[in-house]
């Protein structure tokens, strides 16, 4: 009799952890390729659109690098705090925190011009930082649920952020409920001759920092620790609550940026429909990286590129704009499925 | 004053209060089966959306509100069968795995219904569900419109309280499904398949949250909109844990929500209390944040709430 059985692997062969991801994403565009016949258009034709459409001139490369951004610290802010163990699916909420604090700051009249960008790129990350302690500290000190409260917050934020923009904060000049815009001295420096603008440095910068602090110093060391085996951290001496905070910290400050990138760089206002799910794309994003910072910046340029390819996509054929968000997802329960291959190695046990 | 609150309180403002609990009764309770057997389907914000969508279409080209419910139904099955899959035959993380649900099927019923419905400056409706007045008891002065004067999944809504309750606290396989919540092996070791119960229950919740999409689109509205679910599904998982994975508890949560969702909706209408209307959308989540954070300390989570069960492992 043949069985099939699970068996725990020593370590994941590196050409293993390579290929899971990609073929999580190949996967989900097999799968999804069903959805585009349904909508009767060629399968080729429509995934050469949602590909090489955001590749055609180099606006749209530009324009690929700038949804990146923000994708990427959503990214980099889950993958630090699901390190930690601890489960963040509060990015939404923190970068909301973060850019309006960043649209506040960027819009105060007696702030010296100098200081607006600093100021605002430092209280984004106050801002999403504060936003990921409160949930921290409750499940810290008082055992709360984090999925739960992050999950809430989210909704909290979102609720706050509409009041404030339908109330007290509309901008007078418009009819929408979005906020008074930010001062031309706020508006984030572009790189000359492009749209490129500083958020996307930040982003890059914070994914070095992140991985350097990470893999090289002892705060990363003991957040892989405390996410590998709290109690046995705690036994070699770690503060396991003190780095379960710090992580948190760092990814609501993570997330606070991409906030701050999104309207000192992009909107110059806060919008309630600023953060287009950035903060689940993130939990994608950070998942299929396999919660490496380095990994992150190809699976955020990946998915940057299918949700601007999709508008492409959706206006010269009849496909949907939401296959992107399809993909996303199928990728998303591929990988988590993947991954039981790179912990686990399939065995046939033969019995006589 | 009394004028104000007599034109606040009247019986229509009751009547809406179980209007709106009936969604979220139907997912709560769907949500708290789940996680007495030890899974938590975050995947209930898009399973409440698909079934919204395709309780809606089906009920739209059939004509029929029956058809649309059985298709609602049977999505919403099939959904919890694909969580299943993920983390109970799998056992792969079961918040990744849910929200991943989540983004899939919300992602799902949008691509369906832009393919299906194009995009129409006024959305397609149907006939909604009208109330079926229950003879006798619906003549009751107050409590007649209020309770008896609803539609069937309302009736239905209500009545699954006391119904889970006796399924979960009176009957071995309620029994069966609360051990393997909270002791697997256990379970195992008395031949209860654990895969078995956990599978059953994600497929009956999967039902009773696209059910309860279902509900929104063909009873309390007449139409899809891409907005109809917004955070009901993330409610729901919030008043499981306010109501303490007790079916008539999480009941009188969702009554809570919805008697400030109804208030919410008269003081905008009336113009009564100038406090902005988000201001009572959020209540809800900030009070369950605190109600967590006051009975965490004797929280009674199912024990493997989110670990998942392989045989050969301890």
């Amino acid at each position: 009799m043949t069985r099939f059985r699970l068996e725990r692997r020593e370590r994941t062969p590196v050409l293993v952890q390579l290929l899971v991801p990609v073929a999580a994403v190949a996967v989900a565009l097999v799968l999804c390729s069903g959805l585009v016949r349904l909508a009767g258009t060629g399968i080729l034709h429509a995934y050469g659109l949602l590909f090489l459409s955001t590749f055609q001139t180099a606006y749209d490369i530009e324009d690929t690098l700038i949804k990146a951004a923000p994708l990427l610290l959503t990214g980099l802010a889950v993958a630090v705090a699901f390190r930690a163990r601890f489960w963040n699916i509060g990015a939404e909420g923190q970068l909301m925190a973060g850019a309006v604090v960043a649209g506040f700051v960027g819009e105060r009249s007696w702030l010296p011009a100098f200081s607006l960008v600093p100021l605002m790129i430092l209280g984004a990350a106050a801002a999403g930082a504060l936003w990921a302690l409160l949930p921290a500290l409750l499940k810290l000190r008082l055992k709360v649920d984090d999925v739960v409260t992050t999950l809430l917050l989210n909704s909290i934020m979102l609720y706050g952020v509409m009041a404030l923009l339908e109330g007290p904060w509309k901008d007078p000049r418009g009819g929408y409920p979005n906020s008074p815009s930010i001062r031309p001295a706020a508006e984030f420096p572009i790189l000359a001759g492009t749209e490129l603008h500083l958020g996307i440095l930040v982003a890059l910068l914070a994914t070095i920092l992140v991985w350097w602090a990470m893999a090289r110093t002892t705060l990363g060391f003991a957040i892989r620790a405390v996410g590998h085996n709290p109690l046995a951290s705690a036994y070699a001496g770690i503060p396991v609550g003190r780095i379960v905070l710090l992580a948190a910290i760092m990814s609501g400050a993570l997330a606070g940026l991409a906030g701050a990138g999104e309207v000192g760089g992009v909107r110059y206002q806060v919008t309630s429909d600023l953060s287009s799910g950035y903060g689940y794309a993130g939990i994608v994003i950070a998942t299929l990286a396999e919660l490496n910072p380095l990994a992150v910046v190809p699976a955020a340029l990946f998915f940057a590129v299918i949700f601007n390819g999709a508008g492409s996509m959706a206006r010269s054929t009849g496909v949907p704009v939401y296959l992107a968000d399809v993909i996303q997802g199928v990728a998303l329960l591929s990988m988590v499925a993947g991954r039981l291959f790179m912990v686990y190695r399939l065995r046939v046990a033969h019995h006589a | 004053m009394l004028d104000v609150l007599s034109t606040l309180f009247d019986v229509g403002f009751f009547a809406a209060i179980v209007r709106i609990s009936t969604p979220l009764l139907l997912a709560t309770l769907g949500e708290c089966f789940n996680e007495r057997a030890g899974v938590l389907n975050l995947g209930i914000e898009g399973i409440m959306l698909l079934g919204a969508m395709t309780g809606f279409t089906a009920t739209y080209f059939s004509g029929s509100l029956l058809v649309g419910v059985l298709v609602a139904l049977s999505t919403g099955a099939i959904a919890g069968l694909i969580m299943a899959l993920l983390t109970v035959v799998l056992g792969v993380s079961q918040h990744v795995s849910g929200i991943g649900m989540t983004l899939l099927t919300s992602g799902f019923a949008f691509y369906l219904y832009r393919l299906i419905f194009g995009q129409p400056a006024v959305p397609p409706n149907v006939t909604a569900m009208a109330p079926v007045p229950i003879p006798l008891l619906s003549g009751i002065p107050f409590i007649g419109p209020v309770f008896f004067d609803q539609t069937i999944l309302t009736y239905a809504a209500f009545g699954a309280v006391p119904v889970s309750a006796y399924l979960l606290f009176r009957t071995p396989w309620g029994l069966d499904l609360r051990t393997v919540g909270e002791n697997p092996h256990a379970a195992d070791a008395a031949g209860v398949s654990v895969w078995g119960v956990r599978c059953q229950v994600l497929v009956l919740g999967g039902a009773m949250m696209a059910l309860a999409g279902a509900y929104l689109t063909i009873a309390q509205f007449n139409a899809f909109t891409f907005g109809v679910v917004s955070g009901r599904g993330w409610v729901s998982i919030a008043l499981v844990v306010f109501g303490q994975w007790n079916p008539w508890r999480c009941a009188a949560g969702a009554l809570l929500f919805a008697f400030l969702e109804a208030l919410q909706l008269r003081l905008q209408a009336t113009n009564t209390l100038h406090l902005p209307y988000e201001v009572f959308l959020m209540l809800p989540f900030v009070l369950t944040i605190i109600a967590m954070a006051l009975v965490s300390r004797n929280a009674c989570a199912p024990a493997s709430l989110l670990i998942p069960f392989r045989k050969e492992e301890r």
